[in-house]
């Protein structure tokens, strides 16, 4: 077969068809993945929330509240289990070494810490950015199911019983603003969220794509 | 017999001044750093500057040896002494000593010898070796033993230094205020934590000194870069004096000392011309300034000099000196 | 036995990386583990098969003048493919990578054996350089990423081989990526000149 010649018409033939086979390809491909996209969407949002409160049978990703504290707008996740509240996964923020840590703390329904995962920082790899594990359980500054009831969590050095990551003062110290901060969003709105959980579900979709784009950057 | 008629191209009358001179003046300049060292960090500083130096001749010995097998003997010209008390004195005196050599092996291997040896290396082998280790093991690297302890090596108690302080200042961090600053004297003489060489100002301005005596080295590099961080600071310090402190305090913290006078002059890491040493070091001094204040590590200066040691090849082109009997062109 | 070589010669005489040093990008962006850089450079292979299968077969009807806005066109479907495909099955290792998978479609590799190879050959032959580039590529990303996993944490694909505490945590970060490609490109060269 002879190559076509580069005329104005066969060079404009030649692109339309080129692009409307890909055009029609990628449409048929886009409708097949759809779905399962915005599935696995869904779904790293709720693991990550999964990972910090109690096993939960609802998805709290649709159950989020928000509570403004001292400026800060915080997310609000509750989780539920057979109809009851088996406790909250609170968005709180606070400034690290290296810029904002963004931290997911999850409390059970007596508010002790269940869990926490870290979404975003930007510390020192190497010193700072060891949060995401340093204070995991079994670490060396476990605090999983500690309480915030009685007494503040605070570093060592600060005259605290929680251990701080190595070299990393400032990191540690912010890591705990952040989930006593969440602490204090917490049980601000635990009252609302036990007694009208059903009241609070207004899903904002404006509000469910940040996060979880949030959530998928990490 | 040798022949003693040697037959070569001018000039014929040598000022005696030669690599393996200057790298033993250098050496010079640099004990009085080290004798105060010894004072604060007692032992430790002992073994981690006599590993550091080994180490550094042992790797340059062996490299030049085995896998460039180059006939000349190059470690007797001091060079690789010189890095190795170098890199020794931007470290922490308690760091292992296999950290030590890695960092050695780093700064000899990749920072020098692969690109040819003395005089072509484009990057300051020390500085190469200290960064590497710096980003490769932050936390030994950063967690400086308190003065005094003489006879401790690595289970030295530690602190934070001035700098991480001035760093929390401007982080605004909870707990973190102005007067956890050690005083100014204090800071001068080298009664702070900090790396092996760099915590006695006193001492490395007696090894400039020396230096400028003995023309090692001329003023225009650590003037530049000293006058531009203290004019910078000092005028950050103005804009707000909260969280930013004064300028004495950035010229007496950290390495901006020992980097000005020692890491940034190196021969053939540095311009050639007296104005491109002047442009060199303000951009060091603009560098360092933005990376304490605005970047993710408390200390900037080595990031700075290698930074700029980039340049240099662009600065030398730019700033040639007119050919002898060169008329500038008529507009 | 002629696809063979053509195989062989996209992972050795031509070897994208080692020899024709195409495709820094990816190569120094997503090698900061060997996993990373075995997904980076099958997901490469996969679209340059494509392509060049699709560009061989097609070559004739495209008028010269705008051969390359086609290819581009041709490249960046498949890699769209890719994408949304990666998106909905393989989350995990989709954003790991990120951006460099739709930065497939500009990686002058692609491209480069679209023009130099597929334009020229017949299709099956240009699938077979397809898959011979591609595997050079995934061999020198995973070799490098393995370097750099096993220098900087002591694992190789998350096996450890030796205590984390001694990693040389640079080589994760990108200096190491091109410290680590220097040495292996000069240790490659050494072994070619004995």
């Amino acid at each position: 077969m002879k190559k076509l010649e580069s005329t104005l018409k066969n060079m404009l033939l030649v692109l339309t068809l080129v692009t409307a086979i890909s055009v029609a390809i990628l449409a048929s491909v886009n409708a097949l993945t759809q779905g399962p996209i915005a599935e696995t969407q869904a779904n790293i949002l709720k693991e990550a929330i999964g990972q910090v409160v109690p096993p939960f049978d609802n998805n709290p990703a649709e159950q989020m509240d928000t509570v403004t504290l001292s400026g800060q707008t915080i997310n609000i996740y509750a989780a539920m289990k057979d109809g009851e509240y088996v406790g909250s996964a609170v968005e709180a923020r606070a400034s690290g070494y290296g810029g904002e840590i963004v931290v997911l703390v999850g409390f059970d329904a007596q508010g002790n810490i269940y869990g926490y995962s870290i979404l975003s920082h930007a510390e020192t790899p190497g010193l700072g950015s060891k949060v995401d594990t340093w204070f995991q359980k079994g670490q060396k500054g476990d605090i999983i199911g500690q309480s915030l009831e009685q007494q503040e969590l605070k570093v060592a050095k600060d005259g605290g019983t929680v251990d701080a990551i190595t070299a990393s003062t400032i990191t540690s110290r912010a890591f705990l603003q952040a989930v006593k901060t969440a602490y204090l969003a917490f049980k601000g709105n635990t009252k609302e969220a036990d007694a009208a959980s059903s009241a609070t579900t207004q899903v904002k979709s404006t509000d469910d794509d940040s996060s979880s784009s949030e959530l998928t950057e990490e | 017999m040798k022949n003693k008629l040697i037959v070569s191209l001018s000039p014929h009358v040598h000022s005696g001044d030669s690599v393996k001179r200057n790298m033993h003046g250098v050496l010079i300049a640099l004990i009085p750093a080290f004798l105060t060292s010894l004072i604060y960090f007692g032992l430790g500083a002992l073994i981690v500057t006599a590993t550091s130096v080994a180490a550094c001749l042992f790797f340059e010995w062996a490299i030049n040896k085995f896998l460039l097998k180059n006939p000349e003997v190059s470690i007797l010209d001091g060079s690789a002494v010189i890095t190795g008390v170098l890199l020794a004195f931007n470290v922490p005196s308690n760091l292992p000593i296999w950290i030590i050599i890695i960092g050695a092996l780093f700064a000899i291997g990749v920072g020098k010898m692969s690109f040819g040896g003395l005089g072509n290396n484009p990057f300051n082998p020390a500085l190469i070796g200290r960064v590497f280790l710096l980003l490769s093991f932050p936390v030994q690297m950063t967690t400086w033993p308190t003065v005094g302890q003489i006879t401790s090596y690595t289970d030295a108690a530690t602190s934070a230094t001035p700098l991480a302080i001035i760093k929390g200042l401007i982080q605004k961090t909870p707990g973190v205020s102005l007067d956890q600053l050690p005083d100014s004297l204090s800071l001068f003489i080298g009664d702070n934590a900090g790396s092996i060489g760099e915590i006695s100002i006193v001492a490395l301005l007696i090894g400039l000194a020396y230096m400028l005596y003995k023309r090692i080295i001329s003023w225009h590099i650590p003037v530049s870069i000293l006058v531009t961080i203290f004019a910078f600071s000092g005028i950050m310090h103005f804009y707000n004096p909260d969280i930013y402190v004064s300028p004495l305090y950035h010229l007496l913290t950290g390495g901006v000392m020992l980097g000005a006078v020692f890491m940034a002059t190196d021969y053939s890491t540095s311009p050639m011309t007296k104005k491109g040493m002047l442009i060199y070091g303000i951009c060091i001094g603009l560098l360092t300034v933005i990376i304490r204040m605005f970047g993710s590590y408390p200390e900037g200066v080595s990031f700075a000099i290698l930074i700029m040691n980039a340049f240099t090849p662009l600065i030398n082109m730019y700033c040639k000196p007119k050919r002898f009997g060169e008329v500038a062109k008529s507009k | 036995m002629k696809n063979l070589r053509i195989v062989l010669n996209g992972i050795i005489t031509e070897n994208p990386i080692f020899v024709l040093l195409l495709g820094m990008c990816p190569t120094l962006g997503t090698t900061s583990s060997a996993i990373n850089g075995m997904g980076m450079g099958l997901a490469t292979m996969f679209v340059l098969i494509c392509s060049n299968t699709a560009i061989s077969l097609i070559k004739n009807l495209i008028p010269d003048m705008v051969r390359i806005p086609a290819y581009i066109v041709v490249i960046a479907s498949f890699v769209t493919v890719l994408q949304m495909v990666m998106q909905a099955y393989l989350p995990g290792l989709y954003s790991s990578l990120g951006l460099f998978i739709p930065l497939i479609v500009v990686n002058c590799i692609v491209l480069g054996r679209a023009e130099a190879f597929a334009a020229k050959n017949k299709p099956v032959a240009s699938m077979f350089d397809g898959l011979g580039i591609g595997l050079g590529f995934t061999i020198a990303l995973t070799l490098l990423g393995a370097v750099r996993e096993l220098l900087g944490t002591g694992k190789i694909f998350d096996i450890s081989l030796y205590s984390e505490d001694y990693g040389m945590l640079l080589f994760v970060l990108p200096p190491g990526a091109f410290i680590a490609l220097g040495y292996l490109i000069a240790l490659i060269n050494r072994f070619k000149k004995a």
